[in-house]
């Protein structure tokens, strides 16, 4: 069976066309995108909010694209239960946008950082996740200023008690060390799910990892989760 | 009409890296006196209204809608007229989230 997958364009997307192949093309899913000054998601079984540089980032990255007018219909989607993910630029749409908690602050070390990461998928209950094993090690490239997650200690105790961390950077083996960290994200952490695990954000592109031509292909057991789970 | 001008910044507890580095410059520099280096944006806004009252609730409005994130920020903000003369203060610490209403 195949799903519809939406793919949000903003002034500025990048990632859009990466996310539209790998669902498209590599997972044979019917892909549509939709230019962010749409006002219906058109029946949609998922949503991506892809990567780029929405609005330039002025002001804050996501801050002007989150009042676009397709993320109204994108609460509302969420809110009944609707999958969506957000990949980098996406992720910052959404902590904007209130349907993920935390920030995204500028990469401690302030370098833009483009380079394959090691993420240690840490639960596998979730719809983006569930094709997973738990401690599972993906080769997924990062590509951001601004992907240094940050989340107050009471915000932060609620993600890892309710089991939301979904991603941390690690090493080739798994492990957590500062080392692996490439952007000073609290406890390393590289993606969360929201309570209701229906939204996600990570800062990390499976969708550019989805093809071995592109380097890795072990992003895209992460959107194969989110095909499986349509079914 | 009146002017607002609104300086945001990074709350203290959050680390700034910008800052970090023009601190550590500045110390190359020699300017070891120097610290505690914060850094901010500044947005100047024209408010088209007449009622100093609704003026100021626009700018406020403005902040916590989106001129700030309220997870990692705080803002403070000043409204004149159009002389330049001051005619109120306002910051994060006096206004919520909460209390003005949001369209969504």
């Amino acid at each position: 069976m195949t799903g519809k997958v939406g793919v949000v364009v903003f002034p500025g997307s990048n990632c859009d066309m990466d996310a539209y192949n790998a669902f498209g093309s590599v997972l044979n899913q019917k892909v549509e995108l939709i230019w962010h000054k749409e006002t219906s998601l058109s029946g949609v079984d998922v949503v991506v909010l892809p990567g780029g540089f929405s609005y330039g980032d002025y002001l804050r990255a996501g801050a002007i694209a989150r009042f676009s007018p397709i993320m109204t219909e994108v609460i509302k989607f969420a809110a009944k239960g609707g999958l969506v993910m957000g990949i980098c630029n996406g992720f910052q749409v959404l902590v904007e946008a209130g349907l993920l908690p935390g920030a995204l602050l500028r990469n401690a070390n302030l370098k833009f950082v483009c380079k394959q990461v090691y993420l240690r998928t840490e639960t596998t209950s979730s719809p983006f996740t569930s094709g997973l094993e738990k401690g599972q090690v993906l080769k997924v490239p990062i590509a951001h200023g601004d992907g240094n997650f940050y989340a107050d200690e009471s915000t932060l105790k609620s993600l890892e008690d309710g089991d939301q961390i979904v991603f941390r950077y690690s090493s080739l083996n798994g492990e957590i060390t500062p080392d692996s960290n490439p952007n000073g994200s609290i406890h390393n952490i590289a993606g969360i799910v929201n309570a209701r695990r229906n939204v996600l954000g990570m800062m990390p592109h499976p969708e550019r990892a989805s093809e071995q031509i592109l380097g890795s292909a072990q992003g895209k057991a992460v959107l194969k989760s989110v095909v499986q789970s349509l079914n | 009409m009146f002017k607002a001008r609104i300086e945001v910044t990074l709350k203290s507890k959050i680390l700034d890296p910008q800052g970090k580095a023009i601190e550590s410059s500045l110390r190359n520099l020699g300017f070891t006196k120097l610290s505690k280096v914060r850094t901010g944006k500044n947005i100047d806004i024209v408010v088209d209204e007449p009622d100093a009252e609704k003026a100021l609730e626009l700018a406020k409005s403005a902040c916590v809608k989106l001129l700030a994130n309220p997870v990692t920020e705080e803002y403070e903000g000043e409204l004149f007229d159009m002389s330049g003369k001051s005619v109120a203060k306002f910051s994060s610490s006096n206004s919520s989230r909460s209390e003005v209403k949001v369209k969504s």
